[in-house]
Order: C-alpha cells, then structure tokens, then sequence
C-alpha cells in the first residue's frame, strides 16, 4: 500500500480517494512538522495575539480578560515623552553607521582577499576574521573594558605612563557611537564577508582573463570584473539591512549602556526592557515594542519593493 | 578552475597594497585577543604596573588555578554547558524535523505554513508579549524558557529546507519501493546525507546558546541557575565600577577576569576551524529560495 502511494497518487482512485491518499502520504510529514508548528505558534504568534495588550491598561493581577481598554493611550504618551525623540535619533545615528559605514567593511575584506594567491595565507586570514564572531559581546564589550577602562584599562594605563591623558571610551558619551561602530566591524565584518567570498568563488576566470587581453591592471580587474559581480549580493544585502533599520543588537547596546551615556545609547529595545520587565509597565512597553515593529515592518516591505525596482529577485 | 592569478598579471605596488591590508587587519583582530591571553598569565603586579605588553615577565597560572577551584564559577559553567547541550539538541531535532517536512513540495498546506514562519521573521511581539507569554506558562527561573522560546531560528530553517530539497529525489523513490517508511527514510538516508549541514547549524545554534546573555537574565532570576556570560559580566561589571561593596562581592584580580573571559571564549574557538570549510556552502545555500 504504503510503496505504491509513494509512486503515483495520481493514477489510483477518484478525486476523493486521491486526497485522501495525500493526507496519508503526507501524515508522517505532518507529524514531523508539528513539534516546530507548536513552537512557532506558542512562543510567535501568542505573543503577537499579545501585543493587543498595547491598547489595554494591563492589569498582571486580573490578566488579560479583567484588563481594561483604553485605545491609543499609550501611544498618545510614547509619542508626547521627550525620550520618544531621543530614542528615535539613536536608533538612526546607530543604524546610519551601521548602514554606511560597517556594510563596506565585509565588501572590503572579501575583494582584497580574493587577490590573494597564496592559499595557505588565504585559510590564515579567514580563520582569524571569523574568529571573532565566535565571541559572546559580553566577552567583546569585557575586552573593551579590559583596555579601555579609565581607571585600569591597559590602553589608558599605557597612555598615562607617558603623559598622555586617559581615552574615556566606556564612559564619555561622544566615544559611544564610535565604539559601537569598532566593535560591530571588529566582531561581524570577517563572518559578513562570508556571502561575498562565496559569491566571488563563482567568478568564471575567463572573465579575468579577457580582462587582461583588454589591457586591464589589476586594479581595473576589481572595477570592472570583481564588483559587477558582486553587484546582486550587495544590492540585496544592502536593501534587507535597510528593513532591518531598527534592529541594532540589543544585547551589545545593553551591555555598553550607562549612566553616564544614556544620552546616545538609549534605543527602543533597552528602554522595553528598563521600562517595561524592570519597572512592570507592560501595556506601556508593549505599545513602544509595537511601533518598533510596525516601523521596521513597513521597512522591510518598502525594501523589498525597491529590490524588486532593481530588477533583483525579492528578498522574500 | 581557480588559481589562474599568474594570467592576471604582476603589480607588485598591488600585492603590496593587498598583502598590507590583509596583515593590518590580522593585527587588529588579533592583538586585543592575545593581549587578553597573555596578561591572563601575568602577575597582578605586573597588570597593575606595566601598561601595555604582550609577553608576561613573569608566568603564572594562578588565575586559572583559581577560577577552577572557585565553585560558583565552576557552577555557571556547568549550567552554560547543561543550556547549550541541552538547547541544542532541541533547536536541532525541532529545525530538521519541520524543514525536512517543508522541503516537501508536494505536501498540503506548505505554502501556509511555510508563509508562517517566514512571518516571524518580518514581525514579532516584541520582547514583553513573550515574556508575559513564558511567564504564563510558569516557565520563569526554568531553563525550558531558553529552550522553548528558541526552539527555532527561522533562517536556519529556511536554509536547512533548501538543504533538504537539493537532495535528488530519485533517492526516495528507490528507498520508497524497498518499503522504507518515512520516518526509517529520514533517520537512516536523509540524516547521514545531510551530516556537513546539520554539523554547521549544530555549530551556529551552540554558538547562539552558549553565548547567550540576554534570554538569561530575562528569564532566569536565581544567580545560581546563571549561565557562564550572565556571571561572566558580574565579575567584569562589579569590580570595576566600584560596587563590590554593596554586592557583598570581593574585587577580581585583573588576571582572574582575564582568565574569566579566555575560559568563556574558549569551547567555542576550538571547535569552530573544523567545521570552516561547511560555513561558505552553507551561506551559498541561503541564497536559494524554495
């Protein structure tokens, strides 16, 4: 039975007969999928049931029956906090350098390691520009601390012990940025250019060669050869970063974040948290998290649109 | 096919460009990192005096000595390595099972499903609907909050249905006609097949569960249930910023939390070299779209 309704389904029986052989071909598959089924529906699509929670005065004792409704009142008050601006303008600045400024860093790597001839130097530098992305940012940001706190940091140390006066990396809010920036590119711009060495490896070589008969210097082959065929990948990474506007790692932000920088280091996700888990205003938090994803929502939409304008395939 | 650079041409200015490009980034990369390894052996007296140096004077291994005899440190690492065995074993059956079962096309409600997981990666809740959601289901101080609210990532997903749908389909067909079920056909044909595949997203979601920090203090209030990163912090954070006092905490010696953080880094930089050569397949096969 079980053989033949894997052959041909089409050949047996009626229409109904037919479907029902579907059914029964494909109930262990259905089985298998469930467990990942529940998962998505438990643990994503309850929550996203929950954010109705943004329009109540949610009371955690009575639960979400008992709680009363009270409309856009929380968004009334997000958008009227003078810290709705400010956490709209770091959110940008983050992203911004994020956009501009770490999206070449992978580009860079994976070109100039393309020229290399040595293999063995090649699988060297690969090795240690991935190694990196292996690290916690709780080590990351600890490393940071390490060189660079005021006080004992061995950087500032070294700095003081010839005259110099301390870098206030950690604690000074203009060196905040800058510092997320270094460590984004320190820890993800090797692994990021992982997509962009692969796409590099199916370079056909011809290329390169008729690029010589034409006179072309090596520096020529990279404009003309080496980018063009990169030129899909980066539109497409470029266009998903774009969606992803408002996601700019919580948990790095988090663990740099303090008093002293607040100021440039508070996005939207740190101040759910400190708001919202910290001091229990749900229905509140959950109205910011809420505009958070309906922005970056209709970001991504946008972008996979515009993606579609440059005649690349759709992100999704 | 490759390694025809000789055809490209000599330029020696270019290569030297390269070459330095290449090192420069190599030192960058490096030299905090070994900075960190080395001062780790060093003396508190040579920290606290010398400034900046990449080979102690004078070697000990002392810091180790104590954070491996120090047993709360033990214990955060014991609870990392129960989270990460643990959880990835979960992200692991529950990612293959349902990609194996997407990767299906001519299964009944695909598209649907297939449209819900794609779904949650463009919208979410956000973060308090999920914990009001793990705190419904009691699921605070348990470990179960970090497995279940990761089970799993939907790109490893998607990639791992690309995967699945590239293996020829003749193959099932000639193990169908011996009577193979589909579950025997998955266990004893697709899974040996897919082994590089499942080794790199095993790889990637030990890496998300061991590194994991802000799940942890989410969910897990009791400091002894912390993993190695929550703990990890407390010792950077504590003894540098002058709060020991009120945590009742004595001050790390620079040395031990240089140790500290080597050990944090350490299982998963020897792991990962071995399974390099899967990641660029891998990412290849995240391009293709089923």
């Amino acid at each position: 039975m079980r053989q033949e309704a894997g052959l041909n389904v089409s050949r047996v029986g009626g229409r109904r007969g037919e479907a029902w052989k579907e059914w029964r071909r494909g109930f262990p598959l259905y089985l298998m999928i469930l467990p990942g089924l529940l998962f998505f529906l438990i643990f994503r699509y309850i929550p996203m049931g929950g954010i109705l929670i943004a329009f109540q005065d949610f009371n955690p004792f009575g639960g979400f029956f008992k709680s009363e409704w009270v409309g856009f009142a929380h968004f009334a008050r997000l958008f009227g906090e003078p810290d709705f601006w400010s956490l709209l303008r770091n959110t940008m600045v983050l992203s911004a350098l994020n956009l501009f400024l770490f999206f070449p860093a992978p580009i860079l790597i994976a070109v100039v390691l393309n020229e290399v001839r040595r293999q063995w130097f090649r699988k060297v530098v690969q090795t240690v520009i991935y190694m990196p992305h292996f690290l916690s940012w709780v080590v990351v940001v600890g490393i940071t601390v390490i060189l660079f706190s005021t006080q004992e940091g061995a950087v500032n140390k070294a700095l003081v012990n010839s005259g110099m006066s301390p870098l206030e990396v950690m604690t000074d809010p203009d060196f905040f940025r800058w510092t997320y920036l270094i460590q984004n590119i320190w820890k993800e711009a090797g692994w990021n250019a992982i997509i962009f060495l692969a796409a590099l490896a199916s370079i056909n070589p011809t290329l390169y060669e008729a690029a010589v008969v034409d006179g072309a210097n090596r520096w020529r082959q990279i404009w003309h050869v080496t980018l063009p065929a990169l030129r899909s990948v980066i539109i497409i990474l470029f266009i998903l970063r774009l969606g992803h506007v408002m996601d700019i790692g919580f948990e790095h932000i988090y663990l740099m974040q303090n008093s002293l920088n607040l100021s440039v280091s508070d996005v939207f996700d740190t101040y759910v948290y400190r708001t919202g888990v910290l001091q229990g205003e749900f229905s509140y938090t959950t109205a910011v998290g809420l505009f958070k994803s309906c922005v970056g929502l209709v970001l991504i939409i946008l972008a996979n649109k515009l993606s579609k304008k440059f005649g690349e395939e759709g992100v999704y | 096919m490759r390694t025809k650079y000789d055809l490209r041409g000599k330029d020696p200015l270019f290569t030297g460009i390269v070459y330095l490009i290449l090192i420069a980034a190599l030192v960058c990369l490096l030299f905090p990192f070994l900075y960190v390894v080395s001062s780790s052996f060093a003396t508190e007296h040579e920290i606290l005096n010398r400034g900046f140096f990449l080979l102690p004077k004078e070697w000990t291994i002392e810091a180790y000595g104590y954070l491996l005899s120090n047993a709360n440190f033990l214990g955060a690492f014991e609870n990392s390595v129960v989270i990460t065995v643990c959880g990835t074993a979960i992200n692991i059956v529950l990612t293959s099972l349902m990609a194996y079962g997407l990767s299906k096309t001519w299964l009944k409600g695909r598209r649907l499903l297939n449209f819900l997981v794609l779904f949650t990666m463009i919208f979410s809740g956000g973060i308090i609907p999920t914990y009001l959601v793990i705190r419904e289901l009691g699921l605070i101080n348990s470990y179960w909050a970090l497995y279940l609210n990761m089970a799993i990532a939907p790109f490893n997903l998607i990639v791992m249905r690309s995967f699945f749908q590239s293996i020829p389909n003749e193959l099932e067909e000639a193990a169908r006609i011996d009577g193979c079920s589909e579950l025997r056909l998955f266990l004893r044909i697709i899974i040996p097949l897919s082994m590089p595949s499942i080794a790199t997203f095993t790889l990637f979601y030990a890496v998300f569960n061991w590194n994991t920090y802000f799940y942890a203090i989410l969910f897990i209030n009791d400091s002894a249930d912390w993993p190695l990163q929550v703990y990890l912090r407390q010792m950077l954070v504590v003894s540098s910023s002058g709060m020991e006092a009120e945590s009742g905490d004595f001050r790390y010696t620079p040395a031990v939390k240089m140790a500290a953080v080597i050990i944090t880094a350490l299982p998963l930089l020897v792991v990962y070299p071995f399974l390099q050569k899967h990641f660029n397949k891998g990412m290849m096969l995240g391009s293709v779209k089923g």
